[in-house]
């Protein structure tokens, strides 16, 4: 087991002595912003050229919608919100801190992404993740 | 190069028929297809198969296991909700082509009941409800919740879309529902992802189509061009690069890169359509193919769907055999159960559901990842 909790995803990166951010690439040659690693560009085709890039913890709500029904054990309701981040990259995520109404939560909310533990899941080997939300700023 | 035609095109009811395999459903619509042009299975010279629950089971070879095993060549397809007019745009490109003069093009899917999508990876902790929702319903309401970011569409607009669809599908008999669910039912259903309430989900069901696809000398030579449907364009496309696509899926591009080319394939415009049925696997998707479509300017679907112009007698009827919502969506079927709806009309033969006078119609299955496809559809003269 790992003495430390491991990232939810892979575009999210812990390092050993800093804080948690996100990871992504950009073209060099288009300027596109992809989540995570890549080895070509699928706006313009280029191939490699990607520039590792971390991405900013501001951003914008860009559209979301509130669950109500999941799988089971999962806690409902919550939102899943579609976050566009300052300088590039749009991430996916839960909305957390906001009430589940639609009237509660406009279109365009500045938010940032925060890190957490990943409420608790645990993989088979009983390791600790850390994962990333969004809450309004 | 020869224009193709459908001469035989059917679906079976959808239902739920969990006694019956894949391969027994499919069989059902295609010897329901055949029927209905008179023709045998010893007469295709090759079947195009759509499922996607047994992409990898042989489910055509399989089909034919079942109706006779003619040695001909069998292209099983799978391509998520677009599989059933992937495999009748391949069918259709190959007497296109000249390879073959008549074809059969078979759609398939058995169901089970519950929230499609969410799947998490199969290493570490699953992803559902951590980092957002990956369920169709979410999806859909995201892209739905976009277009009232642009354009202030409502809820209540979105669920008025279930209303009507639920309307039509009273008068197919082969849809699985065929019940009146007015506005505040709808609106008050289980919410399953604000704004689709579980009325406003596309129904899981099990279901087959099947559509016998000719050459233009073959079915002169059958004497079946009286009841003929000429296709007039056939648009297959993937998703464009967009900025947010790979994170959220993105239904509206591949639909508008899809609908230019039909148009220009067929040599219409939206104005001349007579029906269509659009991919209304949530209702909140309706909304925005009416745009995508270009039944309407950017921006006025919500008004659309107010003003009743895309109900049966309205300008320009969307889903009259009740879509997704009220038929049933099984998805590898889906394509060509469209083709069977639109063909029906154009041949007068739609009954207490007819689009008078119909001559044009369209279809239009997504299928998320992503797939567009697009048929135009004419009444053969
Ligand atoms: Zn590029």
């Amino acid at each position: 087991m790992a003495d430390k909790p491991l990232p939810a995803v892979g575009y999210l990166k812990i390092p050993e002595n800093g804080k948690p951010y996100l990871q992504g690439c950009k073209c060099s040659s288009c300027g596109a912003v992809f989540l995570g690693e890549r080895d070509n560009c699928s706006k313009c085709g280029a191939r490699g050229g990607m520039e590792e890039v971390q991405l900013s913890n501001q951003g914008e709500l860009y559209s979301y919608c509130i669950v109500h029904r999941s799988f089971p054990g999962i806690e409902v309701p919550y939102v899943s919100a579609i976050v566009d981040l300052e300088g590039g990259g749009t991430v996916k995520g839960n909305l957390i801190n906001v009430e589940p109404e639609p009237d509660k939560i406009p279109f365009g909310m500045p938010v940032e992404v925060v890190y957490d533990d990943a409420l608790g899941r645990k993989d088979r080997d009983g390791n600790s993740y850390l994962s990333y939300f969004f809450q309004p700023r | 190069m020869t224009d193709a035609y459908v001469i035989g095109v059917d679906m079976i009811k959808f239902g739920r028929f969990p006694e019956k395999t894949v391969p027994q459903i499919g069989s059902e619509a295609a010897l329901l297809a055949l029927d209905d042009c008179g023709l045998k299975i010893q007469d295709m010279q090759a079947l195009y198969c759509g499922n996607l629950g047994q992409a990898s089971g042989m489910v055509g070879q399989r089909i034919l296991q079942e109706i006779g095993q003619t040695g001909v060549p069998v292209i099983n397809v799978s391509n998520a909700c677009a599989t059933g007019a992937t495999a009748f745009r391949e069918a259709w490109a190959s007497v296109k082509a000249g390879l073959y003069d008549v074809v059969l093009a078979v759609g398939v899917e058995q169901m089970g009941k519950g929230l499609l999508g969410g799947g998490g990876g199969a290493t570490g902790i699953p992803k559902e409800g951590l980092l957002g929702s990956g369920t169709m319903p979410a999806v859909f309401a995201e892209a739905g919740m976009e277009h009232s970011r642009k354009h202030g569409t409502t809820f209540e607009q979105f669920a008025k879309v279930s209303v009507k669809n639920h309307h039509h599908a009273t008068m197919n008999p082969k849809a699985m529902y065929q019940i009146e669910t007015p506005l505040e039912t709808v609106m008050n259903a289980e919410m399953i992802s604000y704004p689709n309430t579980k009325l406003m989900c596309s129904v899981n069901v099990d279901g087959s189509a099947a559509a016998v696809i000719a050459s233009e000398s073959k079915a002169r030579e059958l004497g079946l061009m009286n009841r003929a449907i000429k296709v007039r364009a056939s648009v297959l496309t993937s998703d464009p690069w967009q900025e947010r696509d790979l994170v959220m899926p993105d239904v509206n591009t591949c639909t508008r890169l899809a609908a230019k080319q039909a148009y220009e394939m067929a040599g219409v415009g939206p104005e001349d359509v007579d029906l269509i049925e659009l991919h209304d696997c949530f209702a909140t998707a309706e909304i925005l193919h009416y745009e995508n479509l270009g039944l309407c300017p950017d921006g006025e679907a919500g008004r659309m769907i107010d003003d009743g112009e895309v109900e049966l007698g309205g300008k320009i009827p969307v889903n009259v055999s009740g879509g997704l919502l009220s038929k049933g969506h099984p998805l590898g079927a889906t394509g060509i159960a469209n083709i069977y709806e639109v063909s029906t009309h154009l041949r007068g033969e739609a009954g207490e559901r007819q689009v008078e006078g119909a001559r044009i119609g369209l279809t239009h299955v997504i299928g998320l990842g992503s797939a567009c496809g697009i048929h135009i559809l004419e009444k053969a003269s």
